[in-house]
């Protein structure tokens, strides 16, 4: 089967503090970084996956996403499946 | 009389449990190793705290999918009831059986103090044995315990009595200082704060004697 790459991207929710987003933020301050004024932390998920196709790959790795990488009650998510003419067989 | 104690891999408050269910109140308790399949004979679960699969990529979150808590999920919706201590929190709000989610604490620290709470008993059995309003001190000892739930779901949550321990003084940036609360049926209870380690008398107070007794009868 095909294999396909994607990179998943999990963000806190706008409505969600981000207490380590903000500690990160203040540190820029002290790095002589000035004027950041949003700093938000979330998480990179790479993940190769065997399926039949392209879209078996992509409602594969949604299923992931919604239900394992992110924690939709505080966290969004965003899915970029590689092409998959790039992809190794 | 039997009372079921989750065991994940990365648990530790598993024996405090334990100490102060038999130890303390007599209770008999039987370990549930997180294979585990079988809860026959019990009249209720704790999932205590701790870090349960090194609680990698969220807590709770892949403690979701062990064997043993689809059977306590299969237990709750009988009727059954679970009471998730700490990461057993965590994990409660992971499998869905509560609402909202638990965070990083707001100030980022570990911590790991007595604390008050008010307790708001309403209509859930097993903590009758407090009176309304009444103020008890149990240990908390948490990195993520703010609770976050939107202004909707929190609302809903207090009108209907599912808010029944709240923070006299909010340690972690908890929204509504929710420390504890159920299911909309009772049965499921999940709480940031420590109950067990306040039953010996050794270790600073006995508040939480009320709490563990009630889970049996």
């Amino acid at each position: 089967m095909p294999l396909f790459s994607a990179r998943v991207l999990v963000s806190l929710r706008p409505s969600v503090l981000d207490p380590a987003g903000e500690a990160t933020r203040a540190a820029a301050a002290r790095l002589g970084v000035d004027g950041v004024s949003k700093l938000r932390i979330g998480k990179a998920v790479e993940v190769e996956l065997e399926a039949a196709d392209a879209q078996a790959a992509r409602a594969q790795l949604e299923l992931l996403s919604d239900r394992l990488l992110a924690n939709p009650v505080i966290e969004n998510w965003t899915l970029e499946l590689k092409d998959d003419s790039s992809a190794g067989a | 009389m039997s009372l079921g104690v989750v065991v994940f891999p990365g648990s530790n408050c598993d024996r405090d449990v334990q100490w102060a269910a038999e130890g303390c109140l007599g209770i008999q308790t039987r370990f549930l190793w997180h294979e585990e399949r079988d809860l026959s004979g019990l009249d209720a679960v704790v999932i205590p705290g701790g870090f349960s699969y090194g609680d990698y990529l969220r807590c709770g979150a892949i403690a979701r999918f062990a064997p043993v808590l689809q059977e306590v999920a299969a237990f709750a919706e009988r009727g059954g009831r679970v009471l998730g201590i700490c990461n057993g929190f965590q994990v409660l709000t992971e499998m869905g059986l509560l609402p909202g989610a638990l965070t990083r604490n707001q100030k980022l620290h570990f911590i790991c103090e007595p604390t008050q709470l008010r307790v708001e008993p309403g209509q859930c059995s097993w903590l009758q044995g407090y009176s309304r309003g009444e103020v008890v001190n149990f240990p908390i000892a948490h990195g993520e315990g703010r609770y976050q739930a939107d202004p909707e779901l929190l609302k809903q949550l207090e009108d209907s009595g599912q808010v029944v321990l709240r923070y006299c003084s909010n340690p972690n940036g908890s929204v509504g200082n929710v420390a504890g609360l159920t299911n909309s049926q009772g049965n499921v209870l999940g709480l940031m704060p420590h109950p067990e380690r306040a039953c010996d008398p050794a270790t600073g107070g006995v508040d939480g004697r009320r709490l563990l007794a009630s889970l049996i009868g």
